[in-house]
C-alpha cells in the first residue's frame, strides 16, 4: 500500500486521452462513467490502480482509464491479473471482462481466480451476446436465441454467472446493472473494499446485437416490480409498495410471496456473511432469466484469507527462518567436495581414455 | 549357486584390505535395471552421489517409463539408471554398460542387448521364476539356454538374502523385500570400492521417521556389501580412482536443479524477485519443485490451473516488475504460444523454459528429444520473433538460465530457454562458480516521462525505444506519472496508442524483428574446437554436446581431424557463424530431431549441411556419432 495519501482527484483525472469507441448507446458507457466517478471517491492513486482485460467490447475498457492497464488476450485476464496481484499486493487490480471472455474461452481462469481468492475486482459485463464478433450467441444467451451462428435457435443451456461464481467458492458475489449509476458505484465500492476476489455481474445492454435483453426488468417502470434489492440484515422484499417478498418453502426453495398473505416474519432475512453458500445460491436461482423478479446487490460477502497475502506471509516466514537468500549457500546446499590444487585426488594427469 | 550368507548387522570389512585383488579401471559404466517399483532410480542416484563425493568424474542417464507403476514384471515397466564413473573427465553417460544389474527377467531382456560381449551381469535370480520369465516374454530361461554365455554372469539370490537380513527388524516380508535395491546397492558398492558411510548416513536421514524401514534398508545394504566380500563368487573387485579435476568446490547437479538455481541466481543478479507461473508437466516439474523451496530468496511460485494460466500469471508479474518465468515441456509450449505472442507485442521480459520431450502430442513424456527448436523459432502466428538459448550440459543449465534472463530483461522480450529430458535428469559433478564472478544483469525501470506534448506537458511514451537495444522502457505500476496502457493490438511506434495504420504496422513488424536480430551484437561468437587442417565441422546445439565432444575425441584418437562448434544462441545466431560454416568442406549437424537446426542454417547461410538424426527418445551415443562423422572423413 502506498505510504502517502492520494491527492484529491476528479473524474477527469481518471479519464485517458483515448477516444471511446463503443457503439453510441452501448451500456458500456455508463459503466465506464460509474467507475471513473467512483475512483475519486475511493481516494486511491492512479499509479497504483491497474485495469486488466481480455478480448471483447468490454475489454477495451482499460484504454479509457488513465491508470496502468493491459488489454490482454481472450479469456486470460483473470490469470494475468492473478500474477500481477500476487507479485504486487500493493496494487488495486481490476479485471474487466464479458460473458464470452470469462464464461466461455476463459471459464477456467475465472473459476480458479475466484477459488484462490486472489485480491481482484472482477467486473463481468453480461450482455448475453458476442458483440465484437458481430452477434453470435454467448454462454449466457437464453435457449432458442436466434443469431447468425444459430439461425434455428441456440440449443445450449446458459450459465447463471452468479450461481457459477458461488459454486467456484467466490467470497464476494454481486449483481448490478448499467441503468443505475448509483447502484453500480455502490456495488463496485463494496467489491473494492472486499479483500480477496470480488465478482460483480453487470447486466449491460448491447443495443446493436441484443437490444432490450434486460428490458423486462430494467425498464424504468419495470424495476420496482422486477428488481429484488438485497440488503444485508433486512427482510428481502420488493414491489412498488414493498408488497412482495421472498419466503423459503418447505422444500427449501425461495419463492416470491405477497407479504400480506405470509406476514413480514415469514420473509427471508438476507445474510451476505453466511459462510454456508446455500442462501446466496438460492437467491441466484430465484429468477430463471432477466424477465421475472431478479435479485440485485450483494449476494455473498464473506471474510476469507486472500491468496496474495498468504503468499506474502510464506515468503516472510521463510526469510525469518532461513534468513535472506544467499547464492553461495544455495549452490553448496547439496553435498559438496573439494579438489585441491595439487591434484592429490587424481591418479595422474588426464587419461587418454576417450569418453 | 552362491552360499546365501548374511551378516546381520555385522561390521563391514575395510575396503582396501579386501581378500581379493582389486583391479584398477580408468572408468566403468554401470546400469541398474529393475521394475518401476524396485527403486532403481534411487539406487542409481545413491551410487552416483557416493561416487561424486569419492571424487570421480561422472555422468548419468536415468531412463524410466511414463507410467508411475506400469504393470509389474513387464518390459513396459522396466526402469533403468546408467552411471558412468571415471578417473578423468568424461562427457557422456557411456555408450554401453560394462555392468548390468538386473532385478528381474524383464529388466534383463530390456537391457541385455546393450551389454557388450564380456560384460558383467548381476542378476537377482530369485526373480527368475516361470511366471516372471513368461511375463517378460522369454520362451526359455536365459539362465539355462546359453543365451548369456558371452557374459560374466553373477547369479545372486537378492530377495532371499534381503529377507534373511531383515528378518529381525519386525518388517513384514512384503515390506522387507522392498529393501532389495539396497542389497544390490551394497553389492555394487563393494564391487567398486565405494565408501559405505555416506549411504548409511543417507538411509538414517531419509528413513529416520520409519525406523523399521531404515533398519531393513541398512541391513540389506550391509548384507549386499558383505555378500560381495564373503561369497567366493567374484574373482575381483574394481577400483576407479578419483578424477584429476580442476581445483575447486564441486557438487553433483542435475540439469533441472541447475536450471532452477540459475533462475534464483538471475533474480539475485538482476535484483528482482523471481516469479514462476507453472503447471505440472514431465520432465519440467522438478524446476517448479525446486523453486518452490526458495521462498527466502523472495521466489514466488504459482501452480496455475493450466499451462495458459501459468504463462499468463508470469506475464502479469512481468508487467509488475518481476523476473517472470514459466516452465513446461512441448505440450505446454503449444498452449502458451498465444501468451508468448502477447509478450512479444507487449515487449515485456519473460522466460519460457521448455524441457523438451518426445513428441508429437503426449509422445514420450519421460524420454528426451530436441524437436521443439522450430516451434520455439516459429510456433506463433504473425511475425513473432523470440530469442532462443539452449543449455548443453546439466551444469550449463545454470548459466543458460542466467543468459536467458539477461537477454529477456535487457531487450524486454520473451526468451525461450531449451533444455531436454536428458539434461533435466542427468547429473554431473559441477565445479561451483565464484558467485561474485556472475554478471550483473540488472536493468533500470523507467521513472520519468520521456516525452512532452505539444503544450509542453510531460508525457510517458511506452514504446519510445532505446536507440542502442531498441528496447522500450519498462515502467511498472506504482510509478507516478507513467500510467499507460498496453495490449495485444498493434500500437503506434512511440506513443503505444492503438494504431491500424498500414505503414505503422510494417514499421512495428520490422522494429520487433530488428530488436531481436540486434541481440547478435551482444552475444559471444561461436567458438570452434578445431584443429589445423580439419575440413569437417560438426555443429551441434543443446544436450548433444557431450556425445559430440566424445565422438570428436575418439576421431582424433584415430589420428583424424575434425572440428566441433556448439550453439548456445539459436536466435539470433552468433555473428561469426556464417563465416565459420563457410570455412569447412562439410558441415554435419547431429540432432535428436529430423534436422531442424540443419534446416535453419541451410536457410540462413546456404550451406550444404548434412543432418544426422536420432529420434529414439535416447541421447546419441558417442559411437553412433563417431561412425556418422567418419563417413564424411573417409571420402
Ligand atoms: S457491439 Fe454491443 S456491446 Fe459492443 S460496443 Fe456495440 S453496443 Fe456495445
Amino acid at each position: 500500500m502506498s505510504d502517502t495519501a492520494a491527492p484529491a482527484t476528479t473524474k477527469k483525472d481518471w479519464t485517458s486521452d483515448q477516444e471511446v469507441r463503443w457503439c453510441p448507446g452501448c451500456g458500456d458507457y455508463s459503466i465506464l462513467t460509474a467507475v471513473q466517478m467512483l475512483m475519486p471517491e475511493l481516494g486511491v492513486k492512479r499509479e497504483s490502480t491497474v485495469f486488466v482485460s481480455g478480448i471483447g467490447c468490454s475489454s477495451r475498457f482499460p484504454y479509457y482509464m488513465n491508470t496502468y492497464g493491459m488489454h490482454s488476450i481472450h479469456g486470460r485476464a483473470p490469470a494475468i491479473a492473478s500474477g500481477l496481484a500476487v507479485a504486487r499486493p500493493d496494487l488495486d487490480v481490476w479485471v474487466i471482462t464479458g460473458d464470452g471472455d470469462s464464461l466461455s474461452i476463459g471459464g477456467n481462469h475465472l473459476i480458479h481466480a475466484l477459488r484462490r481468492n486472489v485480491n481482484l475486482n472482477i467486473i463481468l459485463f453480461n450482455n448475453q451476446i458476442y458483440g465484437l464478433t458481430k452477434g453470435q450467441y454467448s454462454p449466457t444467451s437464453e435457449v432458442g436465441k436466434i443469431t447468425k451462428s444459430t439461425p434455428f435457435g441456440s440449443l445450449d443451456r446458459p450459465f447463471n454467472p452468479i450461481s457459477l461464481a458461488i459454486g467456484a467458492e467466490a467470497t464476494f458475489v454481486a449483481r448490478t446493472h448499467d441503468m443505475d449509476r448509483k447502484h453500480m458505484m455502490a456495488t463496485f465500492r463494496r467489491a473494492w473494499e472486499h479483500k480477496g476476489a470480488a465478482f460483480v455481474e453487470v447486466y449491460q445492454n448491447c443495443n446493436v446485437f441484443n437490444d432490450g435483453a434486460f428490458e423486462k426488468i430494467l425498464a424504468k417502470d419495470a424495476r420496482p416490480t422486477n428488481l429484488i434489492p438485497l440488503e444485508h440484515g433486512q427482510p428481502i422484499r420488493f414491489g412498488p409498495e414493498g408488497e412482495k417478498g421472498l419466503t423459503r418453502g418447505p422444500d427449501g426453495e425461495l419463492r416470491v410471496a405477497d407479504v400480506a398473505d405470509v406476514g413480514e416474519d415469514a420473509l427471508v432475512v438476507h445474510d451476505e456473511k453466511r459462510q454456508d453458500p446455500s442462501l446466496a445460491f438460492a437467491l441466484s436461482r430465484v429468477a430463471t432469466g432477466p424477465y421475472e423478479p431478479t435479485p440485485i446487490g450483494v449476494f455473498r460477502a464473506i471474510d476469507a484469507p486472500d491468496y496474495g497475502s498468504a503468499v506474502q506471509r510464506q515468503l516472510l516466514d521463510a526469510q525469518e527462518k532461513k534468513g535472506p537468500g544467499d547464492l553461495e549457500s544455495l549452490l553448496t546446499s547439496a553435498s559438496t567436495w573439494t579438489v585441491s590444487g595439487n591434484g592429490t585426488n587424481g591418479a595422474g594427469g588426464p587419461s587418454d581414455s576417450i569418453d | 549357486m552362491a552360499p546365501a550368507t548374511a551378516h546381520n548387522g555385522g561390521t563391514l570389512t575395510d575396503t582396501a584390505a579386501g581378500a581379493r585383488q582389486a583391479q584398477e579401471l580408468d572408468r566403468v559404466v554401470i546400469r541398474f535395471a529393475g521394475d518401476s517399483g524396485d527403486g532403481m532410480q534411487l539406487t542409481g542416484d545413491r551410487f552416483t552421489s557416493v561416487s561424486a563425493l569419492f571424487g570421480n568424474d561422472l555422468s548419468t542417464l536415468p531412463d524410466f517409463p511414463a507410467e508411475i507403476r506400469a504393470p509389474a514384471g513387464t518390459m513396459a515397466g522396466v526402469s533403468a539408471f546408467q552411471v558412468h564413473i571415471s578417473d578423468h573427465d568424461i562427457l557422456t553417460p557411456g555408450d554401453a554398460p560394462n555392468v548390468l544389474v538386473a532385478m528381474n527377467p524383464a529388466a534383463l531382456r530390456a537391457n541385455v542387448g546393450d551389454l557388450p560381449t564380456g560384460g558383467i551381469l548381476i542378476l537377482n535370480i530369485d526373480a527368475f521364476d516361470e511366471r516372471a520369465l513368461t511375463k517378460a516374454g522369454y520362451s526359455s530361461n536365459p539362465l539355462e539356454d546359453g543365451s548369456l554365455s558371452g557374459f560374466t554372469v553373477y547369479e545372486v539370490p537378492m530377495t532371499t538374502l534381503t529377507l534373511e537380513a531383515a528378518k529381525d527388524t519386525g518388517a513384514k516380508p512384503r515390506d522387507a523385500e522392498r529393501s532389495k535395491n539396497f542389497f544390490a546397492l551394497g553389492l555394487v558398492t563393494w564391487l567398486y570400492h565405494r565408501p559405505v558411510d555416506p549411504t548409511l548416513q543417507w538411509i538414517r536421514d531419509r528413513f529416520g521417521k520409519s525406523p523399521i524401514v531404515a533398519e531393513a534398508n541398512t541391513l540389506a545394504f550391509k548384507a549386499g556389501y558383505n555378500f560381495g566380500e564373503t561369497a567366493e563368487l567374484f574373482q575381483s573387485s574394481y577400483q576407479v580412482r578419483p578424477a584429476h579435476l580442476p581445483p575447486g568446490t564441486y557438487t553433483n547437479v542435475s540439469g533441472n536443479t541447475a536450471l532452477a538455481w540459475g533462475l534464483v541466481a538471475a533474480g539475485t543478479l538482476s535484483k528482482l524477485p523471481v516469479f514462476l507461473g507453472s503447471y505440472p508437466i514431465t520432465p519440467a516439474s522438478d524446476i517448479l519443485h525446486e523453486l518452490s523451496k526458495h521462498k527466502n530468496f523472495g521466489v514466488r511460485t504459482l501452480q496455475a490451473e493450466d499451462e495458459i494460466a501459468g504463462v499468463g500469471a508470469a506475464l502479469g508479474a512481468a508487467f509488475g516488475g518481476h523476473l517472470a518465468v514459466t516452465t513446461t515441456s512441448g505440450p505446454g509450449v503449444d498452449l502458451k504460444a498465444e501468451t508468448i505472442g502477447l509478450a512479444v507485442s507487449l515487449e515485456l521480459p519473460l522466460i519460457l523454459v521448455d524441457i523438451q520431450r518426445g513428441g508429437p502430442s503426449t509422445g514420450l513424456p519421460t524420454k528426451t528429444e530436441q524437436a521443439d527448436l522450430l516451434q520455439a523459432m516459429f510456433g506463433r502466428h504473425g511475425e513473432c520473433p523470440v530469442p532462443i538459448v539452449a543449455a548443453q550440459t546439466p551444469s550449463h543449465c545454470f548459466f543458460a538460465a542466467i543468459e536467458a534472463a539477461r537477454i529477456a530483461l535487457k531487450y524486454r522480450t520473451p526468451v525461450i530457454l531449451l533444455s531436454d529430458g536428458y539434461l533435466a535428469n542427468s547429473a554431473e559433478p559441477w565445479r561451483l562458480p565464484d558467485v561474485n564472478s556472475l554478471p550483473d544483469i540488472s536493468v533500470p525501470f523507467a521513472t520519468e516521462p520521456n516525452s512532452t506534448d505539444e503544450d509542453g506537458t510531460p508525457r510517458f511514451w511506452p514504446y519510445l525505444r532505446d536507440e542502442e537495444t531498441l528496447a522500450r522502457p519498462w515502467a511498472i505500476p506504482g510509478t507516478p506519472g507513467l500510467e499507460h496502457r498496453i495490449g495485444g493490438l498493434e500500437k503506434a511506434d512511440g506513443t503505444g496508442n492503438v494504431s491500424y495504420d498500414p505503414q505503422n504496422h510494417e514499421r512495428m513488424v520490422h522494429l520487433r524483428a530488428a530488436k531481436i536480430a540486434g541481440i547478435v551484437k551482444d552475444i559471444p561468437p561461436v567458438e570452434v574446437d578445431g584443429e589445423e587442417g580439419a575440413d569437417v565441422l560438426v555443429l551441434g546445439w543443446g544436450s548433444t554436446f557431450g556425445a559430440i565432444s566424445a565422438a570428436v575425441r575418439r576421431i582424433r584418437a584415430r589420428g583424424k581431424k575434425v572440428a566441433h562448434a556448439h550453439l548456445v544462441h539459436l536466435n539470433p545466431f552468433p555473428a561469426n557463424l556464417g563465416e565459420v560454416l563457410g570455412s569447412y568442406r562439410k558441415v554435419i549437424v547431429p540432432e535428436m530431431n529430423l534436422g531442424q537446426l540443419s534446416k535453419m542454417i541451410r536457410a540462413e547461410f546456404l550451406v550444404d549441411a548434412r543432418s544426422v538424426s536420432k529420434v529414439q527418445g535416447q541421447p546419441f551415443r558417442a559411437g553412433e556419432l563417431e561412425a556418422a562423422i567418419l563417413e564424411d572423413l573417409d571420402v
